[in-house]
């Protein structure tokens, strides 16, 4: 076998030529509404969402139903319902994640612990399985990879003014609870997007770090999105073809990849910083 | 436009759980006029100004911008600046891109930045002399220059209606002599605007009217007779034992 045997090993497969494509997607889209993730300190949402489609996911496994319908319905509906209880029960936004996000998750738990089918597939969801990304799971995700870029395409500008000044921007006639809403369904259905690639467990890195990697390096919001969509890709298609190589677990690989980028930025900005310091106090 | 009143609110009553912060209030602002609202801390100055802005609901009475709620408005209509702008100041945007964002609510989804709106930006950003440090990082202004960032924005907006908390509160001399003038000429322009202030001695400059407010409304007219009416005389005594803070 050559070197490029070797390093065009991983596109001979069908099934890796739709995870890269599936790579793609994910990464672009989950570090393109990473940047407000990160900008609203929402951090811990996409772990609440994601664990939430696990109720979802057990309700269409255990009824034979559509994987793609049960996780879109649960993830949905808990985005909503904490934006509700967040809005109604006068409870900080992290308690209502915190409270719905558990609930959801045991429901999954305790529909699969009561099942007498086989629960084989659970570590599947949990950790991603991109042997499984069928060529109906690929149009599934670009389909939804597309809603998600048609809304933050749309509400990029009154999801900014939201996120920077919430108050004034409603004042001066904003819909921020619509704008709300809809970035936590977008949200939760980038997450179902991931869930094939990452799992469960860890999609919450990729909503995060790409998008904490490029507040390291800018401090423009259009740079800072660019930025980010650029490592989410990075990480993700990357760490998808290392994980190949190294027959490794994909997801797990993607976000040791996206850690070390975040590591990376972390250094070269902090060196940066040094050195206009050292600059300013040579010129003093 | 229409020709009637820019604000009229009547009867209004605002309740935050069991503290009642207005009760009973009634006034009218007509177009091409500035209404100033002095009061102790704590009046209901700020929440009569998030009343008008629809940003708190009455709990009684009514209020009318431009003969509707203030929540159905066309987007773009009221332009407030706060008192107090509680935003994380390592967010990343410029002087431009913070006034800017007054244009946001005027802009249908995918719809481009046009010439005008580019204009009206610039506009804004000239008036309150910002030019040097239109691309700096927010964290990099002065509180007076961050102000006057907020009053861009506002003004960047085109609003029908500008609502001011006390501007003028905790910034520069330069600042407070740069904003008189401008909202002067606005107001000579037609532009309603409700503001609320602390500094008694210069309301006569500042407003063609002057409410006095604690709770509900004590007087209600010309600044000079307003301030020769002594229906302020115990509220100054009271912001001058309490301080001038908030």
């Amino acid at each position: 076998m050559t070197l490029l045997d070797y390093l065009l090993a991983p596109f001979q497969y069908d099934f890796m030529q739709r995870a890269f494509v599936a790579a793609l997607v994910v990464g672009a889209l989950c570090s393109t509404l990473g940047t407000y993730v990160v900008l609203r300190k929402l951090s811990f949402i996409g772990d609440g969402l994601a664990h939430a489609s696990f109720a979802g996911i057990a309700i269409a496994y255990l009824r034979g139903a559509n994987f793609w319908l049960g996780a879109t319905i649960a993830t949905v509906v808990t985005a909503l319902g904490i934006g509700f209880v967040h809005r109604r029960a006068r409870v900080s936004l992290d308690t209502a994640i915190g409270v719905l996000f558990t609930a959801a998750f045991a429901l999954g738990i305790y529909l699969m612990s009561r099942s007498t089918r086989a629960t084989v597939d659970l570590q599947s969801y949990l950790f991603g399985n991109i042997l499984g990304v069928s060529p109906y799971d690929l149009e599934m995700v670009l389909a939804l990879g597309l809603v998600c870029a048609i809304v933050v395409g749309a509400l990029w500008r009154p999801l900014l003014y939201t996120s920077f000044d919430p108050v004034v921007a409603q004042a001066a006639g904003v819909r921020e609870r619509f704008v709300d809403d809809a970035l936590l369904v977008t949200i939760a259905l980038t997450i179902i997007v991931s869930l094939q690639l990452v799992g469960i467990v860890l999609v919450a890195a990729l909503l995060v770090t790409p998008a904490a990697s490029a507040a390291q390096l800018t401090r423009r919001f259009v740079p800072m999105m660019l930025l980010s969509c650029a490592f989410g890709i990075t990480s993700c298609v990357g760490g998808l073809y290392a994980s190949f190589q190294l027959h490794a677990a994909s997801g797990a690989t993607i976000v040791l990849l996206a850690t070390l980028l975040f590591f990376a930025t972390l250094v070269s900005s902090a060196a940066r910083r040094r050195r206009v310091l050292r600059a300013a106090s040579r010129s003093r | 436009m229409q020709t009637g009143n820019a604000i009229e609110v009547r009867g209004l009553r605002v309740q935050y759980d069991r503290v009642t912060a207005l009760d009973g209030v009634d006034f009218d602002l007509p177009p091409g006029t500035a209404l100033g609202i002095v009061g102790p801390n704590g009046s209901g100055k700020s929440t009569l100004l998030k009343a008008v802005a629809g940003l708190v609901l009455p709990s009684a009475g009514t209020v009318r911008v431009f003969g509707k709620a203030p929540r159905s408005l066309t987007p773009g209509t009221i332009g407030y600046v706060p008192q107090i702008e509680d935003v994380d100041w390592n967010f990343p945007v410029s002087v431009r891109d913070v006034v800017a964002m007054g244009r946001y609510p005027r802009l249908w989804p995918f719809q481009p930045f046009s010439a005008h709106d580019r204009a009206a930006v610039t506009r804004a950003i000239d008036a309150l002399d910002l030019g040097p440090l239109a691309d700096r990082h927010i964290s990099e202004l002065s509180g007076g220059q961050q102000q006057r960032t907020f009053v861009a924005r506002a003004l960047a907006q085109e609003p029908s209606l500008l609502l001011l908390d006390e501007p003028t509160t905790g910034v520069d001399a330069a600042t407070e002599d740069a904003l008189l003038p401008l909202i002067r000429g606005l107001v000579a322009g037609g532009l309603p605007v409700l503001m609320t202030t602390h500094d008694l001695d210069r309301a006569p400059e500042w407003f063609d009217r002057l409410l006095v407010l604690d709770h509900r409304v004590l007087a209600d007219g010309k600044p000079a007779d307003v301030l020769a009416s002594g229906a302020y005389a115990g509220i100054r005594e009271h912001t001058h034992t309490h301080g001038h803070l908030r």
